[in-house]
């Protein structure tokens, strides 16, 4: 079942097609993954998912309902989450603080039990506080970072952190976008665990844009290869790295068997 | 050197004091405000209720500005709502004071959600000169709508009454300021412990992804208008009390740049900032004041080099907060706070 479709989108800006009919699905409980050269168009892609941009044509389907017409924060509501490329926490604030933000949807306090903190509006904090805690900074490893301003952290960390963040959206859906972009390989490795976890044991849908081949080789059960704004092909991690159109797409080369190497770097390793 | 204040249960980790020592001081600054009225003279006395008069409409433009980011020039207007409201009230009607600046708040909070309705297309600068705008017309309110607000001669009130008693004196109004202050303050703290709260500095510190995480924009910005204005409606209306006079005058545009002023030399999204940003705003010019008369004995034209100087000295104060301490007042606290944590092993 596909719990995410995308049905000939096309949008553009001016005269720049940023993505023209673009189709795909995102199968229900996989990592998905969305390659592509620089420009291709996948941040305008998840821009269109999280409603930030609208299409001029074409629809999302999600869990079987149009997305159409619905504004980014009821989208957030409905369970679809995601991080940003280049990193939106909140910079005046804890990393506690970033991450409880993530489960607003959630809650309800209004303004007066806010002014007041007595009653339900205490109980609601203290209960997300708790589901904060126990399912996401203990299994993001976080906790020796919470009380920090998230100004102060490493970019891994803060990547860490932004993930927690969508976590606490008790999200159906977790868009990343490139979540291991600039990271070391201890960092990446750390990362392409979580996401594994996410998908087993959180029963979450990973749709991921990202750059690093042999992490989204290793990982990825879905791929869909972007380029000027069109998809060249979907499918199995095997089949795509077959794909000419998306070596060449990557590398604008004819040299098929170096750019095979560059795409698949076990069997460079082999 | 502070240690041994770790958390049992989350309801502690997350309380507004989280120490005894904070518990400690706490009371000795409420029973030193207790009595500051019994010891403190006349002079004293009235510039302490300016200073919580300050404090309560500071703490509301600090939510706008500081929290939620959105720069407001109509904090003036909004305490002039609220002032005529009160004014009105007290002439038409018997009703006692906490109704009356009740009533107040809403009104200005009103207000303040009309003026409140560009910050969802403008921001920054522009949405300055928005409100700029509705201050001004504002003004034109207060001076033209004679039947309400009595035109340029403005309204004399009765003095502000609950059960019988009548607040009379600066010394009376201070126990109704200075309470309404720290109300304020703790319902401001209380705030930024929840998700309102969060919500504020997430549209400050980035919109776009705000909304992305489910905060709808305009309405946080709506409420944030609401709240700030209600702020400055109650202190208004406890400026009317105090004054016992309305007039246009009383709320002129440089007093809303007086409490911007205040919420950026006290620093920005901190509430002990605006505390110290209201209390530096309304005692530096009076200090320099009372400076010149104490020079004056020694070089008796004093007065005549230093009244034009005074303006002049209060700006470059201000400036100079800017350049030296741009976190505001607030910091330089932090400073010293951290130091007395860390002692005697790290200064």
């Amino acid at each position: 079942m596909n719990i995410l479709e995308i049905r000939q989108l096309s949008l553009s800006f001016g005269g720049v097609h940023a993505l023209q009919n673009v189709s795909f699905h995102v199968p229900k409980d996989t990592i998905t993954t969305v390659i592509g050269p620089n420009g291709a168009g996948k941040t305008s892609l998840f821009n269109c998912i999280s409603g930030f941009y609208r299409p001029q044509q074409g629809d999302i389907l999600y869990e079987g309902e149009s997305l159409k017409g619905i504004k980014p924060p009821k989208r957030a509501a409905l369970g679809l989450a995601r991080t940003f490329q280049n990193i939106a926490l909140f910079r005046g604030m804890t990393v506690l603080d970033n991450i409880k933000l993530g489960a607003h949807v959630h809650m309800k306090t209004g303004l007066l039990g806010a002014l007041a903190y007595y009653g339900p509006a205490r109980r609601e904090e203290m209960a997300i506080r708790e589901e904060v805690e126990r399912r996401i900074i203990d299994f993001l490893e976080i906790d020796h970072i919470r009380r920090q301003p998230v100004a102060s952290l490493p970019y891994g960390l803060q990547k860490r952190v932004e993930l927690a963040r969508a976590l606490a959206m008790r999200p159906k859906v977790l868009m990343l976008d490139e979540p291991v972009a600039g990271m070391n390989r201890e960092e990446k490795e750390d990362m392409a665990r979580f996401i594994l976890d996410l998908r087993e044991e959180w029963d979450i849908t990973v749709l991921m844009v990202e750059h690093d081949m042999s992490m989204v080789m290793d990982i990825s059960d879905h791929i869909a290869v972007l380029n000027f704004g069109q998809v060249i092909t979907e499918g199995v991690p095997q089949d795509v790295q077959k794909n000419p159109e998306v070596i060449k797409a990557y590398l604008g080369n004819s040299d098929i068997d170096d750019l095979r190497k560059r795409l698949n770097p076990d069997r460079e390793a082999a | 050197m502070r240690i041994g204040d770790a958390k049992q249960t989350y309801l502690a980790d997350e309380a507004i004091w989280t120490s005894s020592t904070q518990k400690a001081w706490f009371t000795l600054l409420l029973v030193a405000l207790l009595g500051f009225p019994f010891l403190a003279n006349p002079y004293l006395l009235y510039l302490g209720c300016l200073v919580g008069i300050a404090i309560i409409s500071t703490t509301g433009l600090n939510i706008l500005t500081g929290y939620t980011g959105l720069i407001s020039l109509g904090q003036a207007g909004f305490m002039g709502v609220g002032a005529y409201t009160v004014a009105w009230l007290s002439l038409h009607t018997a009703l006692p004071f906490p109704v009356t600046l009740l009533a107040a708040g809403l009104v200005a909070a009103a207000v303040g959600v009309l003026v409140g309705l560009p910050s969802l297309r403008v921001k920054g600068l522009y949405l300055a000169i928005a409100t700029l705008a509705a201050s001004v017309f504002l003004h034109f309110i207060f001076a033209e709508w004679k039947s309400v607000t009595g035109g340029m001669e403005g309204l004399s009130l009765r003095p502000a009454h609950l059960f019988g008693l009548e607040f009379r004196s600066d010394f009376a109004m201070y126990f109704i300021i200075v309470p309404l202050a720290i109300l304020a303050l703790f319902c401001a703290k209380n705030l930024f412990r929840t998700r309102v709260g969060r919500a504020f500095i997430a549209i400050r510190d980035r919109d776009i992804s705000a909304e992305i995480l489910g905060i709808p924009l305009l309405k946080y910005k709506l409420m944030s208008f609401a709240l700030s204005s209600f702020y400055a409606g109650v202190a208004g209306g406890l400026f009317a009390y105090f004054y016992r006079v309305v007039t246009p005058e009383s709320f002129p545009l440089s007093m809303s740049i007086f409490y911007l002023a205040a919420v950026i030399v006290g620093g920005m999204g901190n509430l002990l900032g605006g505390i110290l940003g209201a209390a530096f705003m309304t005692l530096v010019p009076e200090a320099l004041k009372l400076l010149t008369a104490a020079m004056t004995p020694f070089w008796p034209d004093a007065p005549v080099f230093m009244s034009p100087m005074l303006e002049i000295i209060f700006g470059a104060l201000i400036v100079g907060f800017l350049i030296f301490e741009p976190h505001g007042l607030a910091e330089i606290w932090r400073r010293i706070r951290r130091f007395f944590h860390l002692w005697p092993f790290r200064s």
